[in-house]
């Protein structure tokens, strides 16, 4: 059991944290056809959207209802009108995702009585989707505005079976938390078919951010899940939530529509990846395919050859939840020592963090930790990288965002071969960092980083940590 | 100290800027720019605008009052360069929590400031207001006043929650904020008469020190560069220079104004980007100076620097005009920029098929209209989805714009280059300019393009079976009307040049290249370049077969 801290300091230094808006408006982003809208002053929009930009070097859409301090005063039903209007009547989207921001939750618009007048003023709109979110910036986390839509958009777009309907066993639903990137939920989809399984992702990411270059222009989103594939999903065999965030969304799932789920909280491993195969395989009543044995095996193999490098590391590592969650256990599993975590929000899974303590912090406190406990590898997203010039440390790059490397999106952590190679590259990280910094040199040896690491004993680490 | 709605009409109402000068009274009250359409509207808030205009000032501490969203959304986003401290690079908010929000968030801003005080001991803190403290009504005036006096150091309000407007305006505020509280707090260690302070230049990319060895040069001291790899100090001071320059921007040119009327420092709009927009400014800022007193002999050395500067840069542009030649650039940028780049991409041998005039004034327009000629092509306002038309149908080879566009270039598979503050080039001065003419040869030429616009295998399959069945169908039947019909149909539509003769070229020679097609025949291959590209991908021996 990690003991969870709270910050107790006024300023936040180098956030790790980002907004519960743009964690909604991202899952919108997996839906054929969409348009996210942020209500709110265009900043909010803006800085989000540049986020993005720089993440998956892709046009974003994202929209704002461009609140003043007019509007603000006067309540923002007028703005919103005219932005699903306007959003309307240009981009012909199927569907408008609304993600409230700071601003109107504190000046308390009624968002949901404004859809309806909305609704009513403007037959026309009769047949578009209109989901909206409540997603406070002063409130939780990137991750928890992704996990409030994701479980709204269940709520709002998915049919209730009707009594006598058809039923899929073969069709299986995939609720994705935000920690897993396009080429994750590639991955998943190829493995799910080979036992035969018919997925549908929601959201899919996969569809709309992996960057591929789409025939025609569109300013709405350019892939993911189709509006009437969601309808559907209550038809079923199984609901996959991937993460503990998808949890709600999946027993809304089951209370709407009776489909049973599972929550895989971790698909980075070698353990997790054989519950999942098992499973799979159970569901599916086919045997787990050749592929995914020999691909085992490969794992396996990896993990032999880099327990060398990572096995007695100390990590520190700042990511959200369930990112923290599945990266630090396949990190502890591979022999290392998660010295320092830090996350961004509440979460049930921090406390089963394989390590002493989770502090609900910032990059300031991931840093100072970790310098004081002498860590030897930085995990977190590319804000980080300043720290890691600092700590001259090497730093692997993952979760949101990563601005500064390419190919974000197709980052993969899931399944027995995602694992393997994410392996790797931690693994050659360390070696390359050694060979450039570490060199043994003969005047050195008092001093060499493996020395002073076995004198500072667990105990003093712990004692330092406790002070911090 | 006025009100914030107060200091927001006193800058839209600014005698300085052209722009804003000739518009009628009622459209002055509406501000400088256009009202935002919700469910339509791009670009940045007034906070946005304000933190950037500051932000490159180096050695201070940035605490952002407001929810995660405003600084954990964006920080770290800027490539301005700095020679010394790195503290703008650390991000400072008071990540107000529901709690704050009920019970006001103005302690918490007085502890954070405490607690930056304690850990970095900046020269100055500024405390950016956003709204939603706005709203609560945080007076972030009246703590910095008394954590100023509390702790004995600068701690300035920037007042400019995002929702009072745009980024532009953002960028007025700021300045507003610093001519109130910083500008003439200090006196500088000593002065000449050469000091002078640059307005509304950013040092991104590091690009301001590729024209500071130039003014070093010519003993040119800048006291003080708003915002650029500025200090607290110099900017404290900054009310001492002999001269200012409003570099290549509107945005800040309240502050240059008041300066003139606080100080007596007279300025001028200029810019850096492009070669004679160098040179006029280098001859103005030696102009000015010598004008408040600094001996006469800077003119000649001045002079004398340009026209070295001058050749050397030509002479380096000079070998990419063959490589250049009928080449297209469609430049979507706002503002001076819009003609001040121009000139130089024209002089390389550029031809310009639009330029953007949203952001620009009267007198930007006449001078495009000077470089470009009457019938310049002038685009006021294009959608995403006009840009990627226009490319797709290659009525350009490369397009100049800033980062928010990029993809509508680049999915149309059309070579791009970022222009705007976002970019990782320098483009500033005389060496800018050859490096930003080395970075379009480098993007026109490169041999990916003809890779991505082939057509996948499938596609050219499909086109080569279709081909074929038609083909031989007609000819099939008809080898004459096979024939006239492949005289009928005109490839190249300036020179008239007909798809028989390409074809029997192509064949007869074995041609591989649009150039080569051109010596063998009559063919611009301008316009027509990427009909006749499409011929040696189908490739169909068969039709040729067939139709012989």
């Amino acid at each position: 059991m990690a003991l969870v801290t709270a910050p107790t300091k006024a300023c936040a230094v180098n956030p790790l944290k980002m907004s519960q808006p743009i964690g909604g408006a991202y899952a919108f982003m997996g839906l054929r056809g969409a348009m996210p809208l942020l209500h709110g002053p265009q900043g909010c929009t803006s800085f989000g959207l540049t986020l993005f930009v720089r993440h998956f070097k892709e046009a974003i859409p994202l929209q704002t209802t461009a609140m003043s301090e007019v509007a603000t005063v006067l309540g923002g039903y007028e703005n919103l009108e005219q932005a699903i209007l306007n959003i309307y009547n240009r981009t012909k989207p199927k569907i408008i995702g609304i993600c409230s921001t700071g601003v109107t939750e504190t000046n308390g618009d009624d968002v949901d009585a404004y859809l309806k007048l909305i609704r009513s003023n403007h037959p026309q709109l009769a047949k578009l989707p209109l989901v909206y979110v409540s997603t406070p910036d002063f409130k939780g986390a990137f991750q928890d505005g992704w996990e409030k839509a994701v479980a709204r958009m269940v709520e709002v777009l998915v049919d209730r079976p009707s009594a006598n309907g058809l039923w899929y066993p073969s069709k299986v639903n995939v609720l994705p938390g935000c920690h897993l990137t396009p080429g994750d939920l590639d991955e998943l989809r190829v493995l799910l078919e080979d036992f035969g399984l018919c997925p549908s992702f929601l959201p899919d990411l996969a569809g709309s951010l992996d960057g591929h270059i789409p025939d025609e222009f569109t300013s709405t989103t350019i892939g993911g899940i189709d509006v009437d594939e969601i309808a559907s999903m209550g038809r079923a065999g199984w609901t996959i939530a991937i993460g503990a965030q998808m949890k709600s969304a999946a027993e809304v799932m089951q209370a709407k529509t009776g489909v049973p789920f599972r929550v895989f909280e971790r698909l980075c491993g070698l353990h997790p990846n054989d519950e999942f195969m098992t499973f799979l395989s159970e569901i599916s009543g086919r045997p787990i395919p050749l592929k995914y044995r020999r691909q085992r095996s490969q794992l396996a193999d990896a993990m032999l050859d880099a327990h060398f490098h990572i096995g007695g590391r100390k990590i520190a590592i700042g990511a959200e939840p369930d990112l923290l969650f599945d990266l630090s256990g396949m990190l502890h599993d591979m022999g290392a020592q998660v010295t320092v975590a830090v996350t961004t929000t509440q979460s049930e899974v921090i406390e089963r963090i394989r390590t002493r303590e989770v502090l609900i912090g910032d990059l300031e406190d991931l840093e100072g930790l970790a310098k004081k406990t002498h860590c030897d590898l930085l995990i977190t997203h590319s804000h980080g990288r300043q720290a890691a010039a600092r700590l001259k440390v090497p730093f692997y790059r993952t979760g949101f965002p990563i601005f500064d490397r390419l190919g974000a999106g197709h980052q993969i952590s899931v399944g027995y071969r995602g694992t393997r190679n994410l392996i790797f590259e931690i693994a050659n990280l360390v070696i390359a960092h050694r060979e450039e910094n570490d060199r043994p040199t003969p005047d050195r040896w008092r001093t060499a980083p493996g020395l002073r690491r076995c004198s500072g004993d667990g105990s003093a680490a712990a004692a330092e940590r406790s002070i911090a | 100290m006025s009100s914030l709605a107060a200091t927001v009409q006193n800058i839209f109402d600014e005698p300085g800027c052209a722009k804003n000068g000739s518009k009628s009274e009622a459209e002055r009250r509406n501000g400088c720019t256009r009202q935002l359409q919700p469910g339509s509207a791009a670009g940045g808030c007034a906070f946005d605008g304000a933190k950037v205009a500051l932000q490159p000032f180096t050695d201070v501490a940035h605490l952002v009052h407001g929810p995660i969203a405003c600084e954990g959304n964006s920080w770290d986003n800027r490539s301005a360069a700095s020679s010394g401290s790195d503290l703008w690079r650390t991000a400072f908010t008071t990540d107000l929590s529901e709690t704050d929000i009920v019970f006001g968030g103005e302690k918490r801003l007085c502890k954070a400031i405490k607690e930056i005080i304690d850990k970095c001991d900046p020269p100055a803190i500024f405390v950016y207001q956003t709204c939603i403290p706005a709203m609560i009504g945080d007076d972030i005036n009246a703590v910095c006043k008394a954590a100023s006096q509390k702790f004995s150091k600068p701690v300035i309000p920037i007042n400019s929650p995002g929702f009072v407007g745009s980024k532009n305006l953002g960028n007025k505020l700021a300045g507003e904020a610093l001519l109130d509280y910083v500008i003439g707090t200090r006196e500088p260690d000593y002065t000449t008469p050469y000091d002078i302070n640059l307005i509304g230049e950013y040092n991104l990319s590091g690009e301001l020190w590729q024209v500071k060895p130039l003014l070093d040069e010519l003993g040119v001291r800048i006291l003080c560069c708003i915002s650029g790899d500025g200090k607290y100090r110099e900017v404290a001071s900054s009310h001492r220079a002999r001269a200012a320059m409003l570099v290549c921007s509107k945005s800040m040119i309240n502050v240059a104004r008041k300066m003139e009327q606080l100080y007596g420092i007279p300025f001028f709009e200029g810019s850096f980007y492009g070669i004679q927009d160098s040179s006029e400014s280098l001859r103005q800022l030696a102009r000015l100076l010598v004008e408040r007193g600094a001996p006469t002999d800077l003119l000649g050395r001045t002079e004398a620097v340009i026209a070295r500067e001058e050749a050397r840069a030509w002479a380096a542009i000079e070998p990419y005009k063959p490589r250049f030649e009928g080449k297209k650039a469609l430049l979507m940028t706002g503002g001076v920029k819009s003609w001040s780049v121009v000139a130089a991409l024209q002089e390389a041998g550029l031809e310009l098929v639009g330029t953007s005039v949203k952001k620009s004034t009267r007198e930007d327009k006449e001078r495009i209209k000077q470089l470009m000629g009457q019938d310049a092509h002038m685009i006021e306002d294009m959608t995403a989805r006009e840009m990627y038309k226009m490319l797709k149908g290659a009525k350009a080879d490369i397009m100049l714009s800033g980062g928010k566009s990029q993809f509508v270039a680049l999915k149309a598979a059309v070579p791009w280059l970022d222009i705007n503050q976002e970019r990782c080039y320098a483009y500033m001065g005389y060496v800018g300019m050859v490096k930003l003419v080395e970075e379009i040869d480098k993007s026109l030429s490169n041999p990916m393009w003809e890779q991505l616009r082939r057509p996948a295998p499938w596609e050219a399959l499909a086109k080569a079976r279709e081909q074929m069945q038609s083909a031989m169908a007609a000819s099939a039947s008809d080898p004459a009307l096979a024939e006239t019909a492949r005289r009928a149909s005109k490839i190249c539509v300036c020179n008239s040049v007909d798809l028989g003769t390409i074809e029997d070229a192509i064949y007869r020679h074995g041609l591989r290249s649009v150039v080569a097609v051109r010596e063998h025949t009559n063919v611009v291959g301008g316009c027509c370049q990427r009909r006749i590209e499409g011929m040696f991908v189908s490739e169909p021996s068969d039709m040729r077969q067939a139709a012989e």
